[in-house]
């Protein structure tokens, strides 16, 4: 059973939602972070790639202009004359380096300035916290039932500045998602503030860039940008408390979900489960992947994923499920109707 | 201070043979087994590093085929994380801390600075010998924790918390905190005696300003090392302590730091890139200089630079850390100070063009690596400007852009500059030429597989791979550049073996080199190749930058050193005048066995504080032992030669 279900969830691996490569990639932006930065790349490897043809060239003259075919050491050459013209050459060079690399700093702090500096009101503020290996995401509210929490997915109305409040819950984590903007690290210790504006209506994906241990390779996110009324309507959704279940097969699974180990890590509000130490699913099947960005949110993925998630993520936190058919069938029906 | 009687003499051809003889037998070191651990010679110690360091490069090597065939298609089950996370922070330490630095700075250093200075032997022979045991320990501490399953997992770098007693339990964080310790105290033996080499040992009339390049890079080296070693010594040590006995220097759940660890990693890891660089580039200019057949153009530039480097080189370490969100304002001051070394170094490119432009270039081996060096190390140094900027980096930081990026700077800076050095060497250190034409093979086949090896990374850093994933989905369109960089590895390979065969094959049956096949400069091509185990029948004199281009035929030598015993000259640090003599302390089996004590100490002090009180003593015993007075009083030195000043 176990064997098959993993065999089946592998497959969908394969199927998973592809990630757009526009979506990906720091030299297509989506925001005018990432967008600053592209410039600012291009800008720079422009100079230096005139700097590397000149050096090339200076080389690749000098040594048609000196070679000598021979395979016993010529004699001595003196050329004081020569060395005079060169050490204006020499500080011509240098003072040509000086500048560019002058021009080059300016460029940089100016950009660094314009990335980093936020001048917008009305943000909407995200709290992201590193786990091994998951991001918590949460939209802090002064009212606590106004809060919302949910994992490795970050929706954000499109055109509007998010301000991102980073911590960490163990080990040092890297915020990244490249058609966005850069890295920020997520340390232990330290919150940290950073902020984007995302400007084109996309899914955006994004993975841990700072080595944290053995499923580093598979700490994926999502960034999806929408309209405000979208965004609005999400926000809506997820405020709400898990849904009842309605049929009595989602009724068994709610029962198989606080009578296993499910409930000793996981958050469903609106019922007993309230440990924070894996995501929270109170509305998890709104979500599109499972097991950070790992998996697609299908029943034979999420089959797969909750009798041995080992097998998949080897030496994630979250332990094997040896659960009879039956009651894995029900714990699936009824997390699919978490939405 | 009276100076007794001229001790730089004109040569006497009378009784040269004899001479030879006696320093010969004076100076001989004993053979077999156990003579083979009382060795203190500095060319027989230095070509122990350059091998035994070459064997890590093949072993690192071996790792990072392994790393390009597990990443050669996606969602690969060749290798699980707990495997490839050993498998990677094992090629990244054995390649800096086993090969990197063992080769191109004790390695080279200890064969070659004694024989540019003029000298008998390297100052403090026991303290050599006994830094490459203790070198050697670390290597198989570190390789037998792999062997047996425990190798280190957190990273060449091993950041703490990941590193720390509650994410990394075991013993494979400790492992590699405790290589750190012995291949440090080895960098900082060498350090310590080739500094003293150069700034006492030096040939008479070898006044600071006229010290070859290499022996001015080698003197900035050792200063950076025994500057950088010891921060990273504390990072490993203290993390060792929060592992050990419950410390919680970086555990910020108790007021520890985790970035404190960052700043003391990095205040030494980014002097340890030039530590890396600078032989190298000290190589080239030596070998541009002979192969361009003219001094070289710019000493005292060059030389500025070299020192330039090493203060720039403790002034940029952030940048490794611009992500962590530092203010802006002190992010600039780093970002300034890293594109400042782009001085320094730019200035060498600058006078080597100028060298070659008005010299008459033969492009031999040697100097067919170092273009190699030229162009590999251009494009890492130029990537290395990008991401001295701050928003630039903050987007390939962590990358495989950066991955490409430091193998451009690193093996264009010392892998390069390495092979071009062995062959150049290679006569001097065997007596025999290395095949110029499978040199050439090796060269085009290396590098051609090294760009396309890591040419290719750039674009999958640009296309959001990071570092350190054992594995991607095949969403992520990585696949084919994956394909293309692994394929490297075959030509990069080849070239390897070609060159393991050039070297079996020459050492037996090259051409004879004879004392000076180049026609080079510096003084270690004065005596026979290769050199007699007293280096110089005569220590020599110099009058010039370019010894034996400019030197006259009678060239004063010195004379006054005794024979019958093992004499040495010490000279004054700037203007190399005689000061007095000194004598070199002999073979001897004690650095041997204070190298077992010490390491027996620091393994045992991976499970248990215990081995630092039971450890001790053994190692007090041997240090006594290798400080014993050997009780001979010196037989009274004639009265025309107890010269003292």
């Amino acid at each position: 059973m176990n064997a098959e279900l993993n065999f089946v969830s592998f497959r969908l691996v394969a199927q998973a939602m592809p990630v757009d490569p526009g979506h990906h990639h720091v030299l297509q932006p989506a925001a005018p972070q990432a967008g600053n930065i592209e410039w600012l790349y291009w800008v720079v490897f422009w100079i230096l790639f005139a700097v590397f043809a000149l050096m090339l060239a200076g080389f690749a003259t000098a040594t048609a202009k000196a070679r000598v075919i021979s395979s016993r050491p010529l004699p001595i050459i003196e050329d004081e004359e020569g060395d005079h013209r060169a050490r204006w050459a020499l500080g011509s060079a240098l003072s040509i380096t000086v500048i560019t690399l002058f021009v080059i700093l300016v460029l940089s702090v100016v950009t660094g300035k314009r990335v980093e500096g936020l001048s917008s009101k009305n943000p909407v503020t995200i709290q992201i916290t590193g786990h091994q290996w998951w991001w918590e995401v949460t939209y802090p509210n002064s009212q606590a039932d106004q809060t919302i929490t949910t994992a490795n997915e970050i929706h954000v109305p499109l055109n509007t500045p998010v301000v991102v409040l980073t911590n960490s819950a163990d080990v040092i984590h890297s915020f990244w998602a490249p058609s966005i903007t850069g890295k920020r690290d997520l340390v232990p210790g330290y919150s940290s503030a950073f902020w984007f504006q995302v400007a084109k209506a996309g899914i955006y994906h994004g993975q841990c860039a700072e080595f944290c241990g053995l499923q580093h390779a598979h700490m994926g996110l999502s960034v999806i940008a929408e309209t405000a009324d979208k965004f609005q309507e999400w926000q809506q959704r997820q405020i709400k408390l898990a849904a009842e279940p309605s049929t009595s097969e989602a009724i068994r699974g709610r029962g198989v979900f606080l009578t296993h180990a499910c409930l000793m890590c996981h958050t469903i509000r609106g019922t007993d489960a309230g440990s924070h130490l894996g995501p929270d699913l109170t509305h998890v099947a709104s979500r599109k992947m499972i097991a950070a960005e790992t998996l697609p949110n299908t029943a034979g993925a999420l089959a797969g994923w909750i009798v041995d998630p080992q097998r998949i993520k080897p030496g994630t936190l979250m332990s094997p499920n040896p659960l009879a058919p039956d009651d894995l069938q029900a714990l699936v029906v009824y997390l699919q109707s978490l939405q | 201070m009276a100076v007794a009687e001229p001790i730089i003499a004109n040569d006497q051809d009378t009784g040269e043979s004899e001479l030879a003889r006696r320093l010969a037998r004076t100076w001989r070191q004993p053979t077999g087994i156990w003579g083979w651990f009382c060795n203190t010679h500095h060319t027989d110690i230095g070509l122990r590093f350059m091998v035994t360091a070459f064997i890590f490069l093949l072993l690192g090597g071996i790792l990072a085929a392994m790393i390009r065939l597990q990443l050669i298609r996606p969602e690969s089950s060749l290798m699980g994380p707990d495997l490839y996370n050993q498998v990677f922070t094992m090629h990244g330490s054995t390649m800096i801390f086993l090969f990197a630095v063992p080769m191109m700075f004790q390695g080279f250093g200890v064969y070659i600075v004694p024989l540019m200075c003029g000298a008998r032997n390297i100052a403090f022979p026991r303290l050599n010998a006994f830094s490459y045991y203790l070198y050697v320990g670390g290597a198989l501490v570190l390789w037998g924790g792999f062997l047996t399953n425990t190798g280190p997992d957190v990273g060449w770098f091993a950041y703490v918390p990941l590193s720390g007693p509650a994410y990394s339990p075991g013993h494979r964080a400790d492992i590699w905190s405790q290589m750190i310790t012995f291949t440090e105290v080895s960098a900082l033996g060498v350090a310590i005696c080739l500094a003293t080499t150069i700034l006492r040992h030096r040939a008479p009339g070898m006044t600071l300003n006229r010290m070859p390049i290499l022996l001015w890079e080698k003197l900035v080296i050792s200063m950076a090392v025994i500057f950088a070693m010891p921060a990273v010594m504390v990072a490993s040590g203290l993390l060792l302590l929060d592992r050990l006995v419950g410390t919680h220097f970086f555990n910020p759940a108790e007021g520890g730091d985790v970035l404190l660890y960052q700043h003391l990693f990095w205040f030494f890891g980014h002097p340890e890139v030039y530590i890396i660089f600078l032989p190298g580039a000290a190589i080239v200019s030596t070998l541009v200089e002979c192969f361009s057949r003219r001094r070289i153009f710019g000493y005292t530039p060059i030389v500025v630079a070299v020192v330039a480097t090493g203060f720039i080189g403790f002034s940029v370490w952030v940048h490794h850390m611009f992500a962590v969100g530092l203010p802006q304002l002190s992010e600039s001051f780093f970002t300034a100070a890293s594109l400042m070394i782009v001085i320094p170094t730019g200035t060498q490119f600058f006078c080597w063009v100028v060298t070659i432009w008005n010299g008459r270039l033969q492009l031999r081996l040697p100097m067919l690596w170092c273009f190699g060096f030229i162009f590999v190390f251009l494009i890492g140094g130029l990537s290395g400007v990008m991401l001295a900027s701050v928003p630039v980096d903050l987007q390939v930081h962590d990358t495989y852009f950066v991955v490409a990026h430091f193998h451009y700077v690193l093996i264009g800076g010392a892998l390069f500059p390495m092979f071009a050095g062995i062959y150049f060497w290679f006569p001097k250190m065997t007596g025999r030429m290395a095949d110029p034409t499978l040199g050439t093979w090796h060269f085009w086949l290396f590098f051609i597989g090294f760009n396309l090896t890591f040419f290719t990374l750039h674009f999958l850093g640009l296309r959001g791979m990071p570092r350190r994933v054992y594995t991607y989905s095949p969403d992520m369109h990585w696949h084919w550049l994956n394909v293309l960089a692994s394929s490297g590895v075959v030509f990069m390979t080849a070239g390897l073996l070609v060159f393991l065969a050039n070297v079996i094959w020459s050492r037996r049956v090259g051409e004879i080199a004879g004392n000076n096949p180049w026609g080079d400069a510096g003084l270690e091509w004065a005596m026979s190749s290769p050199p007699p185990p007293y280096n110089f029948l005569h220590i020599p004199t110099v009058s010039g930058r370019d010894p034996l281009w400019e030197d006259p035929p009678d060239q004063p030598v010195v004379v006054g050193l005794r024979d019958d015993i093992r004499e040495t000259l010490v000279t004054q640090s700037l203007d190399a005048d005689p000061q007095h003599k000194d004598e070199d302390p002999g073979p001897s089996i004690w650095p041997f066995l204070t190298a077992l004590t010490v390491s027996a100490a620091f393994v045992g002090s991976i499970f248990t504080p215990w081995a630092v009180p039971i450890g001790a003593p053994p190692v007090i015993v041997t240090l006594i032992g290798w400080l014993w007075p050997r009780g001979q009083s010196p037989t009274p030195r004639p009265g025309g030669e107890a010269w003292v000043r």
